[in-house]
């Protein structure tokens, strides 16, 4: 059963209409990524499903009981705000410790659980918002830029711990990003946004097809080729060939 | 017992205290410190308000702190920086407070016991107002506490997890508006601000969870009463900025226990 359906969606701030007609669908189990230029509405496309942007026309509908993990593009810790990871882990949700531990295991993060928020470095930051999204066994994930602010050797470690994630408890992810060439390789489908949708399918569908070099220009002529390169080997030995592709 | 003004005095002081200090901590925590202030600044309007149409004091200044903070919030994000805007409407609404009281012909009104606080005079139902809007305050924020905590920290991690943060927001608002409207007869308009962030600031360094720094900011914020008073008492000095100094003194010391700590980890 479908877990998000958004249908003709419109979003409008003032005048400006950053959203126009958007349909998409997210399935359970797929890995979906939204591409796009700055300013397309990328953000405003997630904002409106989980509630933070009211839409001008068209409707969000969620499965109904459906769970999300959100993980946001940035959280900022006040530095006069002293909080562990552990508490950081429950701020939704009551859980058991056990929970708290697992998740954390989830993400690529085991020993963290005692260190204050603040001490952490950008990897380790994101790893904890992954793993506070995975606490309550969502049916999908919500990742917003997840990787601003990583090297990209940092950000080809969280997308494969995505991956990961969802080779092992089958949620649905839906992403956003502007790292193309990483994302892309991860996704089983790409929706290419610029204010509506220019145009969406397998990785290697997307990135020949001329609306997304149109946005993209040629320069992801290499990241195209990267994808093939890793497409070879992905079902048998995927993270090693990711590796040597880095 | 209540009958000794000291007692009174004392039990005022501890009541905004309570009140004040966890709050203190989120406006720390969202840096809305001026946001205090400007509420506090447009409480002697509330005053003069009050006066006029011969409501209780307490009403006025909640009405009054309260248009003042919606106002705020509404405005916040339309152009102007927030501290630009704070910043006008702080100094304009104590300005038009001020220019309104003088209005007042006829009634005879001690201008400094609202701006400093009048503490030794707290009667038997200034008392229960205090009591009564702290306990008030702090239920409000017990009962909100993980969604106060999570909409301070990401507003699109509020709304995934199901509630909207703007909710949040307008309960911090409103129980801003009442400490400031309980505090006025303790610490005055131009000390409320003090009496929200010093506690919680000082309290920073001693704490490794948010929660216990709220504990902590209400320990501080007591205890700067209680001896803030006695020192009043024993040295003959104004009570309000007695408290708020005695505060800033137990700020001074656990700043440098902190950072004399941090050096050595």
């Amino acid at each position: 059963m479908t877990l998000i359906t958004v249908e003709n969606l419109s979003v409008r701030y003032g005048a400006n209409t950053v959203l126009h007609h958007v349909n998409m669908t997210v399935e359970p189990g797929e890995i979906v990524t939204i591409v796009g230029p700055n300013g397309s509405g990328k953000t405003s496309l997630l904002r409106a499903i989980i509630g933070a942007t009211r839409p001008s026309a068209g409707k969000v509908t969620l499965k109904s009981g459906l769970k999300i993990g959100y993980v946001p593009q940035k959280l900022h810790v006040d530095p006069t705000l002293p909080i562990s990871v552990e508490r950081f882990m429950h701020l939704t949700n009551r859980v058991s410790r056990r929970n708290c531990v697992e998740a954390l295991e989830a993400a690529g993060v085991p020993d963290l659980m005692k260190r204050q928020m603040s001490q952490l470095s950008g990897g380790q930051f994101q790893r904890v918002l992954l793993a506070r999204a995975l606490i309550n066994q969502p049916d999908i994930l919500l990742l917003d830029e997840a990787t601003q602010g990583l090297d990209q050797r940092g950000s080809a470690g969280f997308y494969q711990q995505i991956e990961k994630v969802r080779r092992e408890t089958g949620c649905a992810v839906l992403m956003i990003s502007h790292e193309l060439h990483v994302v892309m390789s991860a996704s089983d489908r790409v929706i290419c946004l610029n204010g509506h949708v220019c145009c969406e399918g397998s990785p290697a569908v997307v990135a020949s097809a001329p609306e997304y070099r149109a946005l993209f220009g040629t320069g992801t002529g290499g990241a195209l080729a990267l994808y093939r390169h890793e497409h070879d080997h992905h079902h048998d030995h995927g993270e090693n060939s990711r590796e040597a592709a880095e | 017992m209540l009958d000794d003004f000291m007692t009174r005095a004392t039990l005022a002081g501890v009541g905004v205290a309570f009140a004040a200090a966890p709050l203190g901590c989120f406006v720390v925590w969202r840096r809305m410190a001026y946001f205090g202030d400007a509420t506090a600044h447009a409480a002697i309007l509330g005053v003069a308000l009050s006066l006029t149409f011969q409501m209780s004091i307490f009403t006025g200044v909640l009405a009054v702190a309260l248009i003042m903070a919606l106002t705020v919030t509404l405005l916040a994000g339309r152009g102007y920086a927030m501290d630009t805007l704070l910043g006008v409407l702080a100094h304009s609404a104590l300005a038009f407070g001020l220019v309104a009281v003088s209005f007042l012909s006829g009634v005879r009104i001690d201008l400094m016991a609202y701006l400093f606080g009048d503490i030794l005079a707290v009667s038997r139902a200034d008392l229960a107002v205090i009591w009564g809007g702290a306990t008030l305050v702090m239920a409000l924020i017990a009962w909100r506490w993980s969604q106060l905590l999570t909409a301070t920290l990401n507003e699109e991690l509020a709304y995934a997890s199901g509630f909207d943060p703007k909710r949040e927001q307008l309960i911090l608002t409103l129980a801003l508006a009442v400490t400031v409207a309980v505090a006025i007869k303790v610490v005055g308009v131009l000390l409320i601000a003090a009496m929200l962030i010093i506690p919680a600031a000082a309290a920073r360094s001693l704490a490794r969870s948010p929660e216990t720094m709220a504990l902590a900011a209400a320990a501080i914020g007591a205890f700067s009463a209680v001896a803030g008073l006695r020192s009043a008492y024993v040295f003959d000095t104004p009570a309000g900025p007695s408290i708020v100094c005695v505060a800033a003194i137990l700020f001074a010391f656990f700043s440098l226990i902190g950072w004399q700590t941090q050096r050595e980890d």
